[in-house]
């Protein structure tokens, strides 16, 4: 069992509150990604579950249980860490070995030299080292046991650090940004390699990122997190495509939705730039925002009362697509359309263009950054 | 390289090498006169080992030996008599005694002492800190008299713990130990304390393995200090010759008016200062080796 809840869970240092009243529920065997831009709160959060970090109020369930007043080391989470922490003067055997050193000999067997008299020593040891045989394999480390971190590069690193959380066993793991020290590609390869290891451990996963290409790709579920609030806590698709607020919509897809500023008139119908939505807001009278992500907007030849034109301010060539920076004519706004190599390649910096829009994908928002919704009718 | 670079370096190396001849000069004569006769020590002639012509020693006589025992060479005679007339071996084993009882004691308070202040947060954690500071300021002259007499009270005068107490806490080592963990990565520690280790088991199995180059730095002041200082040991060893550290010994060579022997004297500090310059040049391979944190990032 692995299921985690957070109830109610404020921090704060001083008279800076950095969490402010999260609820989470994480369920047994989840891959949940907590995602927010840099000083969301969002690895503190992670510290308070793991114990390393006190919250100021609220409670920590692990497996039903309060766990506010259990230390760390008791909680039997493992963690794995932004820069590994692995110990530098031990070989990567070592660096496996020690939380399991720490788990099952007790102080005695731990002496030095004296402790190797203790009759049930024998015995643990050698479950210690079929744990370690075993992880090892798991993440083919066998070859590396006998080095230090120091001569081991990045991505070796990265799978002794997760090695030496995996070899308890532990109900949950943390992880504390682990992919961000890697390069580009080791990290794209990492993150299938731990949405595999997921699978086959089926363990709860507590992922904290600031990659919302990590949060997508990876976790079963996915909270959005932005000053110490928690925004949205749903599926990576369901978080995409409906996201509760302007911030969220804003902080998660990349390239950024598009923001158009609007309005709704009496009757609800949205009009922004010469264009009007066929759907109705809910919200009549008010000023939106309407955001359109830039993969629903296409660059036309057609010109009518539904397109709108611009220049071509900077392409973005990326091979399988191409994204252009476009100034709207009016000058309001600078929008990313994204356009597929054979239909736009021979489009380039300085051209007019006229742009389109898919139907049935604008999202609105309100001025407080709300989202509203389309009437039904 | 052209001509001029040369004429640089060259005033370069002129400069450091007279600086090395300054610090060097000293050394050269306590060597040289540990190996020549007092006649040409006095008169200034002989070289660096001098004439090494076989003689007998007068103050050798007088002390009470026949003159067959007295005569050798004048090497042989400085070294013989050093050893003769004062036990060093029992003066140089005090010093390693002394340095050693303090080094170690003075590791097992800085360290958890350093950490405290370098990793944990607790209320008056800046106070604490800024004392420790404050001591370093406290010169070891001001507080000596005072100590004595506590030491006096409490009948440890004439004893190894007068030479050794005084000296346990190091307010530099806790100093010097905190701004190197400062260094330290929080998530090591973090780490640490996820495995299931307890605030010791971090500071003597994590902290204490990443400090050895930090911890060797100080074992080297520490140890020089201790090993070299005469105003301590002389307040508080008032009569037992069987407590005398190395440069109290050294001090039994300044003898009467007629008996001011610089031969033995210099053999005797060459023997003193040998094992601290072996201690160096050893400490010194392992500072260069010493574990860095390479494998944290």
């Amino acid at each position: 069992m692995g299921t985690i809840s957070l109830k109610n869970i404020s921090k704060s240092f001083g008279s800076t509150q950095v969490l402010n009243n999260l609820n989470v529920d994480i369920n047994d065997g989840e891959f949940l990604t907590l995602v927010g831009p840099s000083g969301c709160g969002k690895s503190t959060l992670l510290r308070i579950i793991a114990g390393l970090e006190q919250q100021t109020s609220g409670d920590v369930l692990i497996d039903n249980k309060n766990v506010n007043r259990v230390r760390a080391s008791e909680r039997d989470l493992a963690m794995v860490f932004q820069s590994y922490a692995l110990y530098p003067h031990l070989t990567v055997r070592r660096n496996l070995e020690t939380p399991l050193r720490l788990r099952d000999y007790n102080a005695f067997e731990r002496l030095p030299l004296i402790g190797n008299f203790s009759p049930s020593k024998k015995e643990k040891t050698e479950s210690i080292n079929q744990l370690v045989n075993k992880t090892s394999e798991t993440l083919k480390i066998s070859e590396l046991l006998d080095r230090k971190p120091g001569q081991l590069s990045g991505g070796q690193r990265q799978r002794v650090a997760l090695g030496r959380a995996m070899v308890r066993e532990p109900v949950a793991f943390l992880m504390d940004e682990p992919l961000s020290n890697l390069d580009a590609a080791l990290r794209v390869h990492m993150r299938s390699e731990l949405s595999e290891l997921h699978n086959s451990l089926k363990t709860t996963f507590v992922y904290v990122t600031h990659d919302q290409a990590e949060a997508l790709t990876m976790s079963s579920r996915m909270a959005v997190m932005i000053d110490g609030n928690l925004l949205q806590l749903d599926t990576p698709q369901e978080v995409y495509d409906n996201p509760s607020s302007l911030s969220v919509a804003q902080f998660v897809g990349s390239p950024k939705i598009n923001i158009f500023k609007g309005t709704a008139d009496s009757g609800g119908t949205v009009g922004f730039l010469n264009v009007n939505l066929k759907r109705k807001s809910s919200e009549s009278n008010t000023d939106l925002h309407i955001g359109i992500r830039p993969e629903h907007l296409e660059i036309t030849n057609e010109s009518n009362e539904n397109t709108f034109s611009g220049t071509v301010a900077y392409r973005e060539n990326l091979g399988s697509d191409i994204f252009f920076h476009v100034n709207i004519e009016d000058g309001s706004n600078k929008i990313i359309v994204r356009g597929l190599p054979q239909f736009t390649h021979q489009i380039s910096n300085g051209s007019k263009v006229n742009i389109k829009r898919v139907s049935d994908k604008a999202l609105l928002f309100n001025e407080a950054g709300m989202r509203v919704q389309f009437t039904n009718a | 390289m052209e001509a001029k670079q040369y004429i640089g370096e060259g005033w370069k190396h002129a400069i450091l090498i007279i600086g090395a001849i300054v610090v060097m000069l000293p050394f050269y004569m306590m060597v040289s006169m540990s190996l020549k006769s007092q006649q040409e020590i006095q008169s200034i002639s002989g070289g660096l080992i001098g004439a090494q012509e076989t003689q007998t020693f007068p103050v050798c006589v007088k002390t009470g030996y026949s003159e067959e025992t007295c005569t050798m060479k004048p090497y042989q005679y400085n070294y013989w008599f050093a050893f003769e007339k004062a036990p060093i071996p029992r003066y140089l084993m005090n010093g390693v005694i002394v340095t050693l009882s303090i080094f170690i004691i003075q590791v097992l308070v800085a360290l958890p002492c350093a950490y405290a202040l370098a990793k944990l947060r607790f209320y008056g954690r800046e106070f604490v800190f800024s004392m420790v500071l404050f001591c370093l300021l406290i010169p070891v002259h001001g507080i000596a008299l005072p100590l004595y007499v506590m030491l006096a009270q409490a009948g440890l005068v004439d004893t190894y713990s007068a030479l050794i107490l005084p000296w346990t806490i190091s307010v530099f080592g806790i100093f010097l130990m905190r701004q190197f963990f400062m260094t330290v990565p929080d998530e090591l520690i973090d780490a640490a304390r996820m495995d299931g280790m307890g605030e010791y088991a971090i500071v003597w199995k994590v902290m204490l393995p990443t400090a050895i180059p930090a911890l060797l730095a100080f074992a080297i002041f520490s140890v020089v200090a201790h090993w070299n200082d005469y105003f301590w040991p002389r307040m508080v060893i008032t009569g037992n010759r069987d407590l005398f550290t190395p440069p109290l010994g050294i001090r039994e060579f300044r003898g009467g008016i007629d008996s001011d022997e610089f031969g033995p004297m210099m053999a005797s500090i060459v023997t003193v200062t040998v094992p601290l310059i072996v201690a160096f040049i050893i400490a010194q391979k392992r500072f260069i080796e010493g574990i860095t944190l390479t494998g944290m990032k």
